[in-house]
């Protein structure tokens, strides 16, 4: 099932008048059978999409289509949709069967046939234990799965989830986004999956789409977004460590950071925003490189050495940061304190103008 | 720690613990100190205070008192009916208010008024509203052609006037349930609701199976004290029935009014012994229900 919106705008009046455009104008499409990764930052009005697709929040501008079925105004229980939300909201009265049964019975599924669905389901999930226990007894992550089993037992025609893995502890967190992705494979369903963590988003999705202050600002496999990401926001959201973004200048067709030239380039000399992954440094034996710095502190942690390098001031024309990290292979032998020499990865490198727009 | 505190926890209770022994567990003790008394004359009386021993007769005597037994007839049918009906109206105007946010204060305070009127000044208008020849009520049922009904006068039936009764007594009990319940409903996380409707569940299954459920801790409570509240009737008899207590004399007694109505005349001797009886039954029962509710209440209110 693709879901299609076309200029969709949510705006919010909050009590002191001020408009809050949650969903800016939107157009995305979501195709067919794919996880989807809806990513952004706290308050970027990810929620706000995702039950706008559900139907719990009304529009005030756009459509929503379901492949060729416009449900721009038809009420959430008609929509065909599987929702998780982002604490669960389980019934708690209800046991975990009856939990899972809900949406049966509301849509008047024949008994026997909602019972064995309802079996499937637990099975699916992993939870045909635990049938007849109250949410409550069971640990976080198995209350979200209860939640997924209850969302796809209608078989929806598309799973919406809202940061459903941000109330579990870190190895639960790894464990059930493996368990949602097999799930999603297993039955194929067009799933859109928010969150606010790069990290799961990239590993989970199929696609990501990158979202700031209601705006989708990217969209793309994870691996290519992160590779060429549109703007510096995206650039920044993207990858752990940070990729690093220093102030620099362009003159005759080479790239200068703090007077240093580190990379050659087409672009027309100007003043430029240099991004550059941390694993995208490399270090220069021979020391015949121009970009050197006086490293401040070295991590090795398995296969990778990090290195932090701390510039002073303004100096080093280093953004809103005074130190940054470069991931190098743990084979050199790097001692903090020494001065080392490196080349930058063309394809590691990015160039964004002062707007943080990326320059072509 | 704890047993070390412990006399601390004894100090903060201590003026509570006197005034409940001073104003609960001592009359209670004495009330049932008076119900075995034989031939007692209250101390207003020529000889009085003198007993001439003890005896469990006065609960006999009460039981075979016919009155009483229409008293206990008249309370549970009025406890037993208005409670249940008014804790459902109640519910359905609190979750109709709900859907209706911009007015629901404006309504809240029209349903909150009867709790801060005296109940006696209402049942005075209720009276006349009840009336046979000017009744608000009678000039309703006559739109609809029936006959105007006695409600309250000497010619009332029984089951006019405890309908009438009822009516009464469950508008004055709104005003406190739809009080609790609009509360209660704004402590239930609007997840659930959101949930039920991705769930299409329709209205009447929302409100049968999150609304009702998810309140059912406070709908236990309210029923225990609305309950116990409604075996204890006399006021709304009185304002609506005057000392007659009833179209007929004493055809709408309680057992708060029978108790009542010994306790005054005790010029005669032995009178004030039968309504300390008549007051320790009414306990036993308030005791038992209770209990029998909070016990209803482990096993149904689960989560
Ligand atoms: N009911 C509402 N009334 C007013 N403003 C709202 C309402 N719901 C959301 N907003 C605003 O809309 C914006 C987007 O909110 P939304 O919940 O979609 O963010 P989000 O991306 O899901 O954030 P988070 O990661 O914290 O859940 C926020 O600025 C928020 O304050
Ligand atoms: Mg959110």
């Amino acid at each position: 099932m693709e879901i299609k919106m076309v200029n969709l705008t949510k705006i919010f009046t909050a009590k002191d008048k001020k408009e809050v455009h949650a969903v800016d104008h939107v157009d995305l499409t979501i195709p067919s059978g794919k996880l989807i990764g809806l990513l952004g930052p706290s308050g970027c009005g990810k929620s706000t999409t995702l039950y706008l697709i559900a139907g719990l929040l009304r529009q005030n501008e756009g459509h929503i289509y379901f492949e060729d079925d416009e449900v721009s105004e038809m009420p959430p229980e008609k929509r065909g949709i599987g929702l998780v939300f982002q604490n669960y909201a389980l019934y708690p009265h209800m046991t975990v069967r009856e939990n899972i049964l809900f949406p049966l019975q509301n849509l008047k599924v024949e008994k026997d046939e909602a019972k064995a669905r309802t079996l499937e389901m637990a099975e699916l999930v992993g939870l045909q234990e635990m049938l007849d226990r109250k949410p409550k007894e069971l640990s976080g992550g198995q209350q979200q799965r209860v939640a997924i089993a209850r969302a796809l037992v209608k078989r929806p025609r598309v799973l919406l989830l809202d940061e459903p893995l941000s109330n579990l502890d870190a190895r639960l967190r790894l464990q059930t986004r493996e368990e949602i992705k097999r799930i999603q494979r297993e039955t194929g369903i067009t799933t859109v999956f928010v969150t606010h963590d790069q990290e799961e988003a990239m590993s989970i999705s199929d696609e990501i789409v990158v979202m700031k202050d209601g705006v989708i600002q990217q969209m793309g496999a994870p691996q290519a977004v992160y590779d060429k990401p549109n703007n510096l926001f995206v650039a920044k959201f993207l990858g752990n460590p940070q990729i690093n973004v220093f102030d620099g200048e362009i003159r005759n067709k080479k790239v200068y950071v703090n007077n240093m030239a580190i990379a050659s380039t087409k672009l027309a000399d100007q003043k430029v925003k240099v991004g550059i992954r941390p694993e995208g440094f490399t270090v220069d034996n021979d020391k015949t490189s121009d970009f050197k710095f006086e490293i401040n502190l070295v991590e090795t942690i398995g296969r990778d050495t990090t290195l932090i390098i701390d510039i002073p001031g303004e100096e080093g024309g280093l953004l809103d940061k005074h130190s940054f990290k470069v991931i190098v292979d743990a084979s050199h032998k790097i001692d903090s304190g020494q001065t080392v020499h490196f080349n930058v990865r063309p394809e590691k490198l990015h160039l964004f103008d002062l707007n943080g727009e990326l320059l072509k | 720690m704890e047993t070390k505190n412990n006399w601390r926890a004894w100090l903060y209770l201590a003026p509570m613990l006197f005034l409940m022994a001073v104003f609960t567990f001592y009359p209670l003790f004495n009330a049932f100190v008076i119900s075995v008394y034989r031939d007692y004359l209250p101390l207003a009386n020529e000889g009085a205070g003198t007993i001439s021993g003890y005896t469990l007769s006065n609960y006999s005597v009460i039981f075979n008192n016919q009155l009483f037994w229409q008293a206990v007839l008249n309370t549970f049918v009025l406890a037993f009916v208005s409670v249940p009906v008014s804790i459902i109206i109640s519910l359905f105007i609190s979750v109709g208010l709900k859907s209706i946010p911009k007015l629901k204060g404006f309504f809240q305070s029209i349903f909150f008024l009867p709790y801060v009127t005296n109940s006696i000044a209402v049942g005075m208008a209720f009276a006349v509203m009840f009336h046979r020849n000017h009744g608000l009520f009678n000039a309703i049922l006559s739109w609809f052609g029936i006959s105007a009904i006695d409600w309250i006068g000497g010619t009332a039936t029984w089951w006019a006037q405890m309908g009438a009764l009822m009516i009464f007594t469950i508008w004055e009990s709104l005003a406190f349930k739809i009080l609790v319940f609009t509360s209660g409903l704004q402590n239930i996380d609007k997840q659930y609701y959101d949930a039920a409707r991705i769930d299409a569940a329709s209205k009447w299954t929302i409100f049968k199976r999150i609304t009702v459920p998810l309140l059912s801790p406070l709908i236990m409570y309210i029923s225990i004290t609305s309950l116990i509240g409604a075996l204890k009737a006399y006021n709304s008899v009185i304002g609506l029935f005057g000392e007659r207590l009833g179209g007929q004399p004493y055809s709408m007694i309680t057992i708060v009014a029978f108790v009542y109505k010994y306790r005054s005349d005790f010029a005669f001797q032995g009178y004030y012994s039968y309504a300390a009886a008549g007051a320790i039954i009414l306990f036993f029962i308030t005791l038992l229900f209770s209990a029998m509710q909070t016990m209803v209440a482990k096993r149904r209110v689960h989560y």
